[in-house]
């Protein structure tokens, strides 16, 4: 028995190591922008603000932060309503090349981010939507729409089909259903995929830096930021974007676990 | 090659039928292309017909284009395909792009498993969940940012050679090494490997354990056998993705690995910043995106083969 505590003991150990390996850089990050010295080395310098002062007074970054959040709002409403439309038509409908239209949804993510943006830069300038914030949305919904798929995918798969079969027999149309049956059940999921797709594109930089041209959201700036010089700057921008992102995140976990309504509606598992 | 199709055939109508047994019961609606069905199906094909397919043919058709005076000019020419193949550095970065995913790969999930088996096993409920929480938290920080961060700790004036110093030891090189590049692919992939073993590992039946336990099968033995068996799929997939990451990564290799020896990707950056030549790079991009394909349906096959085999 006592062996068994104590292999207990090591493999719990070793969740927080592995934890904390995961949140060095992380907590570095977050410490090292409230450090007065302008390399990150130890034994540390005094408390300071003044990186954070510096990215706000620099005009460069308050322009990246409202180009990011036009580019995450809209990426997180296009892509939501094609998420939603794509996950509610693999529920309901079964047709030829199904799965091909599916893999479409899927397919995204497993590109090389290097890769996405490359070829959406090669498109895009071909089409002259280079270089605009519209072309980062396009590419960028492109990318996050999977995610919202996935998420109101899996919320519909805890939906009885016959539900939506209920409310035609009723006499409901197809649209009245949707309104009145699908959204509302899928109100959580939908609303976290907002949240999440906004978040996913508020940190993705690749495409980002390859077809926004000069419009540099955050990541981007920081990203032209490190080809620079060694700068606390670079912390505190990647604080902010992390306070920021954690923020969408959490409101989405929330949404998610809030509201579950007609929990007696779910199917039996 | 008819054998390989046919097989997928086989497969495909089990997979989905695993997925969906209940919605097949009650029964989809075949498609009726009215007004209603195509509002909601066609926004996907649409979109990413548009900005995903199209982008990718034109990838395609353009590693066959040419290049005179920096100007690019439509073409059909092989050249590139054969010049590009015919260096012996390309041919080379591509087999050290690929053992660099595969390391990626072992490393991670020989680094996750033992986390994935304690919060699957030996925590309550509620550890679990904090864990997972944990673990999801590290995908809404910026990537770039955490790799700066690793900058500053394994550089030779880092902290980590700061702690080293005061035991006097070092300074150790970390930084620009093939060391830095794996802590990269580690910062990339771990928390998402963890996350996929774990969720396997959740889903395999105690009672089996239980099982092999009163049958006299000591704790490795059990894991070897009844456990990593019963969670394959899982632990294939979590490492397919490992690959897949650290496989088309940029920052990690060229902010933590000094770009020397260059992966694939670092290959694609030069060959466009170096005379233009987009043709070339769309040789390797499209390299790249075949052989994660090929990799990740291989991965598919060995990690159902054994569930198809039994059915």
């Amino acid at each position: 028995m006592t062996v068994d505590r104590l292999i207990r003991r090591m493999l719990r150990a070793y969740v927080v190591i592995a934890l904390g390996f995961v949140f060095v850089p992380i907590v570095i990050s977050f410490i090292f922008s409230f450090n007065s010295d302008r390399f990150p080395t130890l034994p540390l310098g005094s408390f300071s603000t003044e990186w954070y002062e510096a990215i706000f007074s620099e005009g460069q970054v308050p322009v990246a932060f409202r180009t990011s959040l036009i580019v995450g709002g809209a990426v997180a409403l296009l892509s939501t309503f094609i998420g939603f439309a794509a996950a509610y038509t693999d529920f309901r409908y079964r047709f030829f090349g199904k799965s091909v239209y599916m893999s479409l949804a899927l397919l995204p993510p497993t590109i090389p981010v290097l890769i996405l943006g490359l070829t959406m830069l090669m498109f895009l300038s071909r089409v002259s939507l280079v270089g605009e914030i519209h072309s980062v949305v396009i590419a960028h919904v492109v990318f996050c729409m999977p995610f919202a798929m996935a998420l109101i995918r899996l919320r519909l798969s805890q939906m009885d089909p016959d539900l939506e079969r209920a409310a035609w027999n009723l006499g409901a149309s197809s649209w009245r259903a949707m309104l009145g049956v699908i959204v509302p059940f899928a109100l959580p999921a939908i609303l976290s995929a907002l949240f999440l797709t906004a978040a996913v594109s508020f940190d993705e930089f690749m495409i980002a830096f390859f077809v926004g041209g000069v419009n540099e959201t955050v990541p981007v700036r920081v990203l032209n930021m490190m080809q620079g010089q060694v700068s606390p700057r670079i912390n505190a921008v990647g604080s902010l974007v992390f306070a920021i992102s954690m923020t969408l995140v959490i409101v989405a976990q929330f949404l998610l676990m809030m509201r579950r309504p007609g929990r007696p509606m779910l199917r039996r598992t | 090659m008819i054998r390989r199709q046919a097989r997928r055939f086989q497969g495909a109508p089990q997979d989905s039928a695993a997925s969906s047994t209940a919605s097949h019961r009650q029964g989809r609606a075949p498609l009726k292309p009215d007004g209603y069905a195509l509002f909601w199906g066609s926004p996907l094909a649409l979109w990413q017909g548009l900005f995903f397919l199209a982008p990718l043919a034109f990838l395609v058709l353009m590693s066959f284009w040419s290049v005179k005076n920096f100007r690019l000019e439509p073409d059909l020419t092989g050249a590139n395909w054969v010049g590009m193949w015919r260096k012996g550095y390309v041919v080379d970065t591509y087999v050290r792009t690929l053992g660099y995913g595969a390391l990626a790969a072992v490393v991670s999930s020989l680094i996750a498993f033992p986390a994935s088996y304690a919060l699957a096993f030996k925590t309550s409920a509620a550890t679990r969940r904090l864990g997972i929480f944990l673990l999801i938290t590290p995908f809404f920080t910026s990537y770039t940012v955490r790799i700066y961060s690793w900058q500053g700790v394994l550089s030779d004036d880092g902290i980590l050679n700061a702690l080293f110093g005061y035991v006097g030891i070092g300074p150790v090189a970390m930084l620009n090494t093939l060391f830095g590049t794996v802590i990269g692919y580690l910062t990339l992939c771990l928390p998402l490997v963890i996350l996929l073993q774990l969720f396997s590992l959740s889903n395999v039946d105690r009672s089996l354990i239980e099982a092999a336990h009163n049958l006299g099968c000591g704790r490795i033995r059990t894991v070897i056998l009844v456990i990593i068996p019963s969670a394959k799929v899982g632990l294939i997939l979590a490492a397919t993705f490992a690959f897949i990451l650290s496989f088309g990564d940029f920052v990690s290799p060229v902010s933590l690995g000094g770009s020397k020896p260059p992966t694939l990707s670092i290959l694609i950056v030069d060959t466009v910043k170096q005379g233009n030549h987009w043709p070339r790079a769309a040789v390797i991009a499209v390299t790249m995106v075949v052989t994660l394909i090929v990799v990740a349906f291989t991965a598919l096959y060995f990690a159902y083969a054994h569930r198809r085999a039994r059915s």
